[in-house]
This record gives structure tokens, C-alpha cells and sequence, in this order.
């Protein structure tokens, strides 16, 4: 009886919540894996009459698709990298240091993160135009740098006010520089959560649509915009767009699930100290 | 701990920088580009115009009825999002034995890029091959299939379901961790004082939630209200301009209408709206 209330009750709504969570997740899967002729004519059967590979080999072959891959994952770690050197510095000049205007411009950063695209997308297109950077892999990292950086040095401050500062001052005691203390004190302790920031960004980055869209596109098209290029005028290839669509959120959910439990402590703890 | 005033600033400085020369600058060019008569073929002529956008804006019926799509949007769709999160969280926070997968799983839709969101429910919402009208008609919900990306009256519904299959995650996990940092003592308190499960809700998990609630809530909203992805991809604002929000005729005012002085300004209005909710915000947590 107890087992039957907690199926009910629990257990089953759970597996509604999931149904609608996973299902079109696993229905593009399906796409991707069905032969032409199942996507040609209606009703389409819920399980594919044979499962085939056909899409993703066309995918690799014939289309440039593997290239798209290459830009995105450059652009990604580019943005990573960028924003997680400037971040860290900057999280522990407010976790650890008190002057004036630390809480104005903790508060910038958060604010700043919450410009709209459109506010940023055509000044900055303007300005790369100018320097005749359009369309290279330093105006995309530029452009995911808008939001890589704020929100990495959002979630990093965070981390690091977690960090108890006796052992700064342990560190201090014992004569260390503030390098030192940086390099071998602070660095190791906030890995953890870094590599977890670190994660996250990518995922934003690799995920971005707008400003690949507009700062580049041509030498350096990202996967999320080669993509939306696959919808032709009349005709949709859906076998192709669902297979592209299948690898590209591939890193993106395994990633996801590697970071989620340090980034949601992160996300609160920094959202309730904000 | 040693306190220098410069030690700071030295960290701080390659941040500050990078954010002035990418956020900051862009976004004072964009006010300084809404003062001025701005068109993409003609960039180096740009009379100064003052406020006139800005009148124009006042009085551009089209501005009105976007913002007003704008309010549906954010509104029903963040409303959404927050009550499939709000019950999926609470259903995680009980015991049952395969509750890490469920944890686990139930954050998929957050992680996919919105372009392929917005393929999937495309795909989905077919009028040939689309599952849902097929399941629709075959469980007799639907008499006939129907075009619901095509038709006005039903596309926003139909851009609305997928960004809350997008959002929802993002509440359930935020929830989630929210209701684990309500200390038992306090549910175990309230069963002493004889408060049932509605009760000890209501006293109990509201309370503890409302800070974490009402930040998710924020953040939320505002990645609502800005964004552009999954109605570029699914609609385009349209059929005609049924499902075209502030924000996406602020683009295509800039981009594809080539007025940039123009679409700055409708930018800056929306900026200027989202920024006084934040100050909003920011003055009640004060208290």
C-alpha cells in the first residue's frame, strides 16, 4: 500500500516530468537514425523501420560540418580561456581585498551581464568592422566574452568567498608573497569550482547563436549556425539537421552533467550573495 | 592580511578593462548611435537628431503592440517554466530509489543550444511529419493537423512551449537546492506543533524558498525578456508579426530595416525597462 502511494504519488509524476523533459531529446535521436523514406510521407511510425547512419555520414562527408565543429570548439575554448583569466584575479581581488567601490562593482558585473544581445550586438559589429576583424575567431571570442566574463567572475567570487581566509593569513605568516599564496594556496582550492565554471562557459559558448550569427559566419561558422543554414527555402532535410543536431548537444549534455551539482551550489550561493 | 589600496586594483584591472572595452563602450555607442540619424548603407553620415528616436518610439504603434507581446511572452512563459520547475522540484526532494538518474536527467533541456530547441519543436510541431500533431489526432485531441507555426493565433503558444521546455530545468535545480538547504528542525518543529503537509508548505518550505525563488525568478526573466534565438529560429517574429517581441523588432529594425540610430533606441528602451525591475530588486533586498 505504502509502495503503491509513493508510486502514484511520486514515482509517477516523476516520470511524467521526465517523458516531457527527455522525450524531444530522444525523439530528434530517432530522427537522425531513421532512412529517407520514413521522413517522406505521413503518419510517421513511432519507431523507425530500420535504424540507418546514413544522415551523420552525409553529415561528415559531404557538407562542411566537421569544420563548423573545429570553429566552434575554438571559439568555446578561446572564450573559456579568456574569461577564466580574467575572472580569477578579479574574484579574488573582491573576496579577499576591502576597498572602495567593492560592492558598486561587484554589482556592475552582475548588471552588466543582463544587457540585452541586441544592446551589444551592433556596436560591437560596428566596431570589428573598423578594425576589419568581421567574421574571425577573435571576434567571436570577443563577442562570448560579453557574457563569459561577468558570470565567470559572478560564479568565482562565490567559490572563493567559500574559502576560509585563515589560510591566507597561515600562508602570510609564513612569509609567502601574495603570488605565492595565489599559485599554491588559492589556485588548488578553487580549482574545483573553476574547472566547473570553466565547463559551464563552454557549454555558453559552444550553445551561442546570435553573436556567431552576426560577427561571423562565413570563414568562421559555428555548428549552431551552420545548423539553422541546413533549413532550405521549401524543402527541410530533417535526417541531416536532426544528426547534426544530435552531435552538437552531445558535449553539451555530458558536460552539463560533469558540472551540475558544483555550478548549482554556485549559482545560489552567488545568486543569494549577489 | 596585509591591505594595500593598489593590490586591488591590480587584479581587478585586466577585467575591468576587457569589460569597459566590450560591454560598457558598446553600450554607451549604442546611446550615443540612438541620438543619431543612423542608417547601415550610409555609416559615416550621421546627422544628430537628439531625442527625435526616441518621440518616434513614443508614437510607433508597432513598438507598443511588440512590448505588449513582450509582456505575454515573459509572463506566460516564466510563469510556466516556474510551475513545472516548482513541482518537479519538490517531487525530487522526496525519497525514492532511483532519484539521482531523475536529478540527474531532468536538466537535459537546459543544457541544448537554442537553435537546436528551436529545430527540435519545429520539427515536432510539423503539419506533415510532426509528432504531435499525429499523437494529437490519433488520441482525438486534435481534430486535424494544424499548421502551428504558421497560423498567428497559435504560434506563440507553440514558441512558448518550447522556451519552457528550455527554462523549466533551471528552476527545478535552482528549487531543488533551495528546499535542501531548509534545516529539518524547522519541518520537524512544525509536526510538533501539529501543523499537516499544507501547513508545514506554507510556513515552512514557502518562507525558506522565497529568497532563492525570488532571485531564480529575476535572472530568469531577464534571460526571458532578452532573448532572441528560439523565436529567430522557430518564427522570425512572424506569421506577420504575431510572435515578434521588443527585443526581436529592435533587431530587425537594426538589422534588417539597415536603422541602426532607430533600433538603438528601442534597445535603450528595453534596457531601461529591464534595468529599473533589477534596481527594483536590488532596493527590496536591501531592506
Amino acid at each position: 500500500m505504502k509502495r503503491l502511494r509513493l508510486f502514484l504519488g511520486t514515482e509517477l509524476p516523476v516520470l511524467c516530468i521526465l517523458a516531457f523533459g527527455l522525450g524531444p531529446w530522444v525523439w530528434m535521436m530517432l530522427t537522425s537514425l531513421r532512412p529517407d523514406q520514413d521522413l517522406s510521407h505521413s503518419p510517421i511510425t513511432l519507431i523507425p523501420s530500420v535504424f540507418t547512419l546514413v544522415h551523420y555520414i552525409e553529415l561528415l562527408q559531404r557538407t562542411n560540418f566537421i569544420y563548423n565543429l573545429r570553429d566552434s570548439l575554438v571559439v568555446a575554448v578561446g572564450a573559456v580561456t579568456l574569461g577564466m583569466l580574467l575572472s580569477l584575479p578579479a574574484a579574488y581581488a573582491f573576496s579577499r581585498f576591502r576597498f572602495p567601490g567593492r560592492s558598486f562593482l561587484r554589482i556592475q558585473f552582475l548588471v552588466v551581464n543582463m544587457f540585452p544581445v541586441v544592446l551589444l550586438v551592433l556596436p560591437i559589429f560596428m566596431l570589428l568592422r573598423e578594425l576589419g576583424l568581421l567574421d574571425t575567431y577573435v571576434a567571436l571570442i570577443a563577442g562570448h566574452a560579453t557574457f563569459t566574463l561577468p558570470f565567470a567572475i559572478w560564479l568565482m567570487t562565490g567559490y572563493m568567498d567559500g574559502l576560509p581566509v585563515e589560510l591566507d593569513e597561515s600562508a602570510m605568516i609564513d612569509g609567502a608573497t601574495r603570488m605565492q599564496l595565489l599559485r599554491l594556496v588559492i589556485l588548488p582550492l578553487a580549482a574545483p569550482g573553476a574547472v566547473a565554471v570553466a565547463l559551464y562557459l563552454f557549454i555558453a559558448s559552444w550553445n551561442e547563436y546570435l553573436f556567431a550569427l552576426m560577427l561571423a559566419g562565413r570563414n568562421v561558422r559555428t555548428v549552431t549556425v551552420a545548423l539553422q543554414m541546413f533549413i532550405g527555402e521549401n524543402t527541410i532535410n530533417w535526417g541531416l539537421l536532426t544528426a547534426g543536431g544530435t552531435l552538437v548537444a552531445l558535449p553539451a549534455v555530458l558536460l552539463f552533467l560533469l558540472a551540475q551539482k558544483r555550478l548549482v551550489g554556485g549559482l545560489t550561493g552567488g545568486a543569494v550573495k549577489g | 592580511m596585509r591591505r594595500t589600496a593598489f593590490t586591488p586594483w591590480l587584479f581587478l584591472a585586466p577585467a575591468l578593462v576587457a569589460t569597459i572595452l566590450l560591454v560598457l563602450g558598446p553600450v554607451m555607442e549604442t546611446l550615443w548611435l540612438s541620438l543619431h540619424n543612423v542608417v547601415l548603407f550610409r555609416p559615416r553620415v550621421r546627422p544628430f537628431i537628439g531625442l527625435e528616436n526616441y518621440i518616434s518610439v513614443l508614437h510607433d504603434e508597432a513598438f507598443w503592440s511588440s512590448l505588449g507581446r513582450s509582456f505575454v511572452w515573459v509572463g506566460v512563459a516564466v510563469g510556466c517554466q516556474f510551475a513545472l520547475g516548482l513541482t518537479a522540484a519538490l517531487l525530487l526532494n522526496r525519497r525514492f530509489w532511483w532519484r539521482p538518474v531523475a536529478r540527474a536527467l531532468v536538466i537535459v533541456p537546459w543544457a541544448l543550444p537554442s537553435v537546436i530547441i528551436g529545430l527540435i519543436w519545429t520539427w515536432m510541431l510539423d503539419f506533415n511529419l510532426g509528432i504531435i500533431n499525429q499523437l494529437g489526432v490519433q488520441f482525438g485531441l486534435l481534430d486535424a493537423s494544424i499548421p502551428w507555426l504558421a497560423q498567428p493565433s497559435t504560434a506563440m503558444a507553440a514558441v512558448i512551449l518550447a522556451i519552457t521546455w528550455q527554462g523549466f530545468p533551471f528552476f527545478c535545480v535552482t528549487l531543488l537546492a533551495g528546499l535542501q538547504s531548509i534545516p529539518a528542525e524547522q519541518y520537524e518543529a512544525a509536526a510538533i506543533d501539529g501543523a499537516g503537509k499544507v501547513r508545514s508548505f506554507w510556513y515552512v518550505t514557502l518562507p525558506g524558498l522565497m529568497p532563492v525563488m525570488a532571485t531564480a525568478l529575476l535572472l530568469r526573466m531577464i534571460w526571458v525578456a532578452n532573448s532572441l534565438d528560439l523565436l529567430l529560429v522557430m518564427t522570425g517574429g512572424g506569421p506577420g508579426t504575431s510572435t515578434q517581441t521588443l527585443p526581436l523588432y529592435a533587431f530587425l529594425t537594426a538589422w534588417s530595416g539597415a536603422n541602426y540610430g532607430y533600433g538603438s533606441s528601442l534597445a535603450v528602451m528595453l534596457t531601461l525597462m529591464l534595468l529599473s525591475v533589477v534596481i527594483l530588486y536590488a532596493v527590496r533586498s536591501r531592506k
